[in-house]
């Protein structure tokens, strides 16, 4: 894990300062800058060091829970703690929509392989993986937002899950997609195990063999899909936070590139990479869980 | 009184876009109380698939159970809502797998199956269902069962996991076992141990078991009587001695040719010639006649039914007891030439 969150976060911050442009003389404006300015600011964020230098100190900032100051002088963590917090609950609605309905999806139409449900899920994944999700975003707010009511359009106003649930439900659908296929053929294919007739011989209801012994060593595969998703639907809702106007973390990362504020790029950047290393964790650890022969001694 | 499992006239097929292969063609044997019989035959010749359709653990698509009756102690079975058929198994009649460890559920440890059985079937607390389990295993042989009962299948040999395996499938004291195979997966000296242990344990159970296999070898040992299977029906059935001595049909006769002989050295083996039969296009009149080395015109003509050459008299079991009364020791062979093949002995 350290190896990856030192190697990622030099690539994102070598990326960043090889932009071409001087992110002091941006922040200038249209205005010159007397050069004593400039030099104190140059000195100020430590732009004058050699690069290894700079991403040295910023690597002991991070360890020391420092996530450096952007360009208005505000420090990142604060930048971050708010629009933060908006990201982390649009991903989480859009990730248990997913888990839900997905998996729901997938045990529905995998229980009897081309049934009437089975051919309704598989077309209609296809065609939802098919759409490019700015198309369903607009297209979701105006029927649902707009036209029905159900969902607020835009904005947060009304809270956490009500304000969330369209945005999400939009970002967590490609996903949604590939979790009823995947949950659907893994059951597929476990439902032919020998340890599955042994259930059946045992007498046990077609409901018991399914959740006990069928389902449990089908999900393996689905949460490994599951926890690497949710480090992609953060970095995902960029997109979304754009067209259903969500301060969130993405709208924040996408005016720091363009601004060429390097420690507000690199430290939100750094934060997903940690998403995604722990919610690998996770994964590793819910593997043994599930299945014991790959337990860790 | 009716006899353990009947089973009469048993047809499977297997379906698949237009077309139909025959796995099981006319299947009848009778199992009494405390008797072993051996199915015997090769791959192919749908010992596995009509014990499943026994069991009703088909899969449904693509197989089916197109004709016949299953009948235990005299109540048909086929045809028995899925709910009332569920009762039966596992509880009356039960079943092992040849590869217990991919039979086994390897997320699940093995007390809680086995004690699975007696959960779902007799209701009872997972607590008394577990101490249970803990005897089961200790009767089925395992050593120091009380602190193996959280292992996980994978954490066991190959001849513990086939003992869980049974100990599971005698959770409930059934009175039929099915062994599908039970030993092809293990190493020839845990054959033995498990052939003694399943000998044993229907000693003292009195079950009637159903053996099935491909190994001449474990028949001779533990079986009382034989069914020949051949391209999806039984050719031949008798008792194991009178079979091997006095084979009554030319397949058996090669199939006892075939077996290398350690007291013959330097003799070639005699293979049967030709290949076993596709089911898709199972020859006409006897299935065996384009390998049978006395076949002649009739032979691929007429389909030669299953016929009683020699009513038996009531030899001795192989516990030693005189049976003659539960098991008619008959021999019955599918051959229209049967009396010339087994006089020619």
């Amino acid at each position: 894990m350290v190896p990856v969150l030192i190697g990622t976060t030099l690539l994102i911050y070598l990326a960043v300062f090889a932009l071409p442009g001087d992110p002091i003389r941006t922040l200038g404006g249209d205005k010159p800058m007397p050069p004593a300015v400039y030099q104190a600011l140059r000195h100020h964020y430590h732009l004058d060091e050699p690069l290894i230098v700079q991403y040295g100190q910023y690597l002991w900032g991070l360890l020391h829970g420092d996530f450096g100051e952007t360009l208005n002088g505000q420090p990142v963590s604060d930048v971050m703690k708010t629009d933060w917090a908006v990201t982390a609950r649009l991903a989480v609605t859009a990730w248990i929509f997913e888990l839900v309905v997905g998996i729901g999806l997938g045990v529905w139409a995998g229980r009897r392989k081309g049934g009437v449900v089975d051919t309704l899920v598989l077309s209609g994944t296809t065609l939802v993986i098919a759409i490019p999700v700015f198309v369903l975003a607009y297209s979701a707010q105006l029927l649902f937002g707009l036209k029905l009511g159900w969902f607020p359009t835009a904005g947060t106003d009304d809270g956490w899950p009500y304000s969330y649930l369209l945005p999400g439900i939009v970002l967590g659908s490609a996903s949604l997609a590939y979790i009823a296929r995947l949950t659907r053929t893994s059951l597929v294919e476990n439902f032919r195990a020998d340890y599955v007739r042994t259930a059946v011989a045992k007498g046990l209801s077609r409901r018991r063999v399914l959740v006990r012994h069928t389902l449990r060593n089908s999900l393996v595969p689905v949460i490994t899909y599951l926890g690497v998703d949710l480090g992609s639907l953060m970095a995902g809702t960029i997109v979304i936070e754009g067209i259903f106007n969500l301060p969130g973390i993405g709208g924040q990362i996408f005016t720091a590139i363009q601004i060429k504020d390097g420690p507000t790029v690199v430290g939100i950047a750094t934060l997903l990479v940690l998403v995604y290393l722990f919610a690998n964790l996770v994964v590793d650890i819910l593997y043994g869980v599930l299945d014991p022969r790959i337990r860790y001694e | 009184m009716s006899p353990l499992l009947e089973v009469e006239d048993l047809h499977v097929e297997f379906r698949s876009r237009g077309s139909a292969v025959n796995a099981v063609n006319g299947l009848s044997y009778t199992l009494h109380e405390g008797e072993t019989l051996a199915i015997l035959g090769e791959s192919g010749s749908g010992k596995s698939v009509s014990a499943q359709a026994v069991m009703g653990i088909l899969d449904t698509p693509p197989a089916y159970v197109t004709k016949g009756s299953v009948r235990y102690r005299g109540t048909e079975l086929l045809g028995l809502p899925e709910r009332r058929r569920r009762a039966y198994r596992g509880a009356n009649i039960a079943m092992i797998f040849q590869d217990a460890l991919s039979a086994l559920n390897p997320v699940h440890r093995v007390g809680d199956q086995i004690a699975e059985m007696l959960i779902v079937h007799r209701k009872m607390s997972r607590r008394d269902a577990r101490a249970r389990a803990v005897e089961l295993m200790d009767r089925v042989r395992i050593p120091s069962a009380a602190s193996r009962i959280n292992d996980f299948p994978h954490q066991f040999s190959g001849g513990m996991r086939q003992r869980v395996m049974i100990a599971m499938a005698l959770a409930l004291e059934p009175d039929v076992l099915i062994a599908d195979e039970p030993t092809t997966a293990l190493d020839v000296t845990v054959q033995a141990q498990i052939m003694k242990l399943l000998s044993d344990l229907q000693d003292e159970m009195a079950m009637g078991l159903i053996l099935i296999t491909h190994d001449l070898g474990v028949v001779a040992d533990v079986a009382d009587r034989i069914a020949l299977m051949y391209a999806g029906r039984v050719v031949e059935e008798a008792d194991v001695e009178d079979l091997y001595a006095r084979p009554a049909h030319p397949y058996a006769e090669g199939l006892l040719a075939s077996v290398p002989r350690i007291d013959v050295r330097g003799r070639e083996l005699t293979p049967i010639k030709g290949a076993p039969p596709n089911l898709a296009a199972i020859p006409s009149g006897c299935p065996f006649h384009p390998r049978c080395p006395r076949a002649r015109d009739r032979c691929s003509r007429e389909v030669p039914g299953l016929r009683l050459l020699r009513a038996g008299e009531g030899s001795p079991d192989r516990s030693g007891a005189r049976s003659g009364a539960l098991s008619p020791e008959s021999h019955r062979s599918a051959c229209h030439y049967a009396e010339e093949v087994s006089g020619g002995r």
